[in-house]
């Protein structure tokens, strides 16, 4: 009890102490710093050495840069999701180990001893792959999104959760390294398959859920991957260790995990994943199927309801992301004013086709109140629509693919909150 | 060994058991399903068995645990009950799906007769057939669902690419911004305790 007191005065005495220094970092002090002029433990003593930590992880302070999720979106945790810190990330690499997960039967375990990829079905031979063979075959290096279907599906309806990280944090962006499907499916040979328009591939992982998605082939010959590497490493054993489908462009449903079989087909399959799940129901009661593409889509991550504005007026870095399924982003606007007036924000570099682009407005506050949102464009002229133009088409139970403009309310304090605007 | 002509010559040619062996999936007409049967009352023993506890008795549904049958006609409602009889478009994604990944927890591990019956079950609950209904390999593909006209291909290119191309406003785009929804009203975002992200 007394360590426990004494801790929090301490803590509360710190706190003052952190007031001052801030106070004391201003142009008109008159005190000076302690961080400055007193010597400090780390300019004296020693750190760590280069062995205390084979593979790191961020530093204690960061430690609310994590995965978190929703208990009420899923019956329970193995078929289910989790959101990436969007809000406190900057750049466009996601750090694999706070990249989203979405799994069906759990994150299995499996080795790269026990792997097997299969292709079959309608080729000249049906082969079997180690992982081994693998990592023999050309390869190629690509930074993409993987944005789940249901991305700020809870939104269809109004503002619901909030926070970036739970409207928008479905989603990740890595280098990835791997072979072409392509490279994989004509190992098999695609003669037995005659005309490939029209063919198809069904492909499955190696968990309970299989995820079985077809793909038609004009796409799994065109830039589809099959990676063993991301961002450098091995993949996560939550992102598919060894060896994953890469789709860009496309809803993550169909970004195969723990991939084992490619079967090349006469036609789809119509599996659980493109029938029942990731069909997107319109007002009128009918449903579209095959809604791969990921339409052009953007968020303020900071500031943001779980990074609000501390520093008070003047200078603010207003940023945020963008992307597209359908190319590159070619322009990102932002407004201040809840869309009634718009400017365009600074693009980090420039946008590469089915990948993450990051953006900046560099601004000066005034202390009012502002609307935030940003608006997407993408190389093929596409403008990201409002939340209201996009359920004005669809209704609001489609469940999938909401890339509607987001509004952050930012108040004179800095605080930031979820809503919707006229 | 060196047949591979056309390619690098990696891997190894997939024997026939190894193919059976995981090369499980149905097509809608059928394709890719077992000989076999199950009629719906074996089914409801079955059912009772090894899916009730999640799914409820009738196929209904236990807590967040999805809805199996029900929902008929809600499609165009405000909260559409999506189950195998309302909306799933065909019978061939059941059965495949319960056989490959179902029971949640211990999938693989139906025979083909308990999945034929499950499914017998699930169509009985759904009130699409009696509970004499017997479902085998022979009389699968010509069992229509209620929802299988449906679906719609992505129409995207041509229902909304037009309506949201090319410049878009940036001045004086509309005259007034009113707050219609608050999520904080709401309160369900999962709270991160104060502090967290500062302690020492």
């Amino acid at each position: 009890m007394t360590n426990r007191t004494s801790r929090r005065s301490f803590l509360a005495k710190g706190l003052a102490t952190g007031a001052a220094a801030t106070v004391a970092g201003s142009a008109n002090s008159a005190t000076s710093d302690p961080l400055i002029t007193e010597v400090q433990p780390w300019a004296q003593g020693l750190g760590d050495g280069v062995d205390a930590t084979p593979y790191g992880l961020p530093i204690e302070y960061e430690a609310d840069v994590i995965r978190r999720n929703v208990d009420w979106l899923t019956a329970d945790t193995i078929s289910s999701v989790n959101f990436t810190p969007i809000h406190a990330l900057d750049g466009t690499i996601t750090p694999q180990g706070c990249a989203f997960e979405r799994h069906h039967s759990g994150a299995i375990e499996l080795r790269k001893e026990d792997y097997r990829l299969m292709i079959n079905g309608l080729v000249d031979r049906p082969l079997v792959f180690t992982y081994a063979d693998l990592e023999r075959f050309p390869r190629q290096n690509h930074v993409y999104f993987c944005e789940c279907a249901a991305n700020s599906g809870m939104e269809w309806a109004g503002a619901q959760l909030n926070g970036a990280q739970f409207t928008h944090g479905m989603i990740h962006n890595m280098e990835y390294t791997g072979v072409s499907l392509r490279t994989i499916l004509e190992e098999a040979g695609l003669g037995a398959a005659g005309d490939l328009a029209g063919k198809w591939v069904y492909v499955e992982g190696a968990d309970a859920s299989s995820n079985g998605r077809s793909i038609p082939m004009e796409k799994a010959l065109d830039d589809v991957l099959v990676a063993f590497k991301a961002n450098g490493e091995a993949l996560r054993k939550e992102h598919g260790y060894p060896v994953r489908l890469v789709v860009p462009g496309w809803e993550g449903n169909m970004w195969i995990k723990w991939i084992r079989r490619i079967e090349v087909m006469d036609g789809p399959v119509e599996s659980r994943e493109e029938t029942s799940k990731y069909t997107d129901t319109l007002a009128d009661g009918i449903s579209r199927k095959w809604t791969w593409a990921m339409d052009a889509k953007s968020v303020v991550t900071s500031p943001s309801p779980q990074s609000p504005i501390t520093h008070g007026k003047g200078p603010l870095v207003i940023t945020g992301l963008a992307w597209s399924g359908r190319g590159a982003i070619t322009r990102v606007d932002v407004s201040r004013d809840g869309g009634k007036t718009w400017e365009t924000a600074r693009l980090a570099k420039p946008g590469e086709r089915m990948a993450v682009s990051r953006f900046y407005l560099d601004t000066d506050w005034d202390g009012e109140e502002m609307f935030l949102q940003s608006r997407a464009m993408d190389e093929t002229g596409y403008v990201q629509p409002t939340k209201t133009q996009l359920r004005d088409v669809r209704g609001l139970n489609s469940i999938y693919h909401n890339n509607g403009i987001q509004t952050w309310w930012v108040r004179p304090d800095g605080k930031a909150e979820n809503v919707e605007v006229s | 060994t060196f047949a591979h002509a056309d390619g690098l010559g990696l891997g190894r040619d997939a024997l026939p058991e190894e193919i059976a062996a995981w090369d499980k999936d149905v097509s809608p007409d059928g394709t890719g399903l077992p000989e076999g049967s199950g009629d719906a009352l074996t089914g409801e023993e079955v059912f009772a068995d090894k899916c009730a506890a999640c799914h409820g008795d009738f196929a209904e549904g236990i807590g967040n645990w999805p809805k199996l049958a029900g929902g008929w006609g809600t499609l165009d409602r405000e909260d559409p009950v999506k189950t195998v009889g309302s909306y799933w478009p065909y019978l061939s994604t059941t059965w495949d799906y319960i056989n490959r990944s179902m029971p949640f927890g211990d999938a693989q591990s139906l025979e083909p007769d308990e999945v034929y019956a499950i499914v017998a079950y699930i169509l009985y609950s759904n009130d699409l057939v009696d509970d004499d209904f017997e479902l085998s390999h022979e009389n699968f593909a010509g069992f229509e669902m209620p929802n299988a006209e449906g679906f719609i291909v992505d129409d995207r290119i041509e229902t909304e690419f037009p309506k949201w191309v090319g410049e878009p406003c940036m001045e004086n785009c509309k005259d007034e911004v009113e707050v219609t929804m608050r999520a904080m009203v709401l309160d369900v975002t999962p709270q991160v305790e104060s502090g967290e992200a500062e302690s020492p």
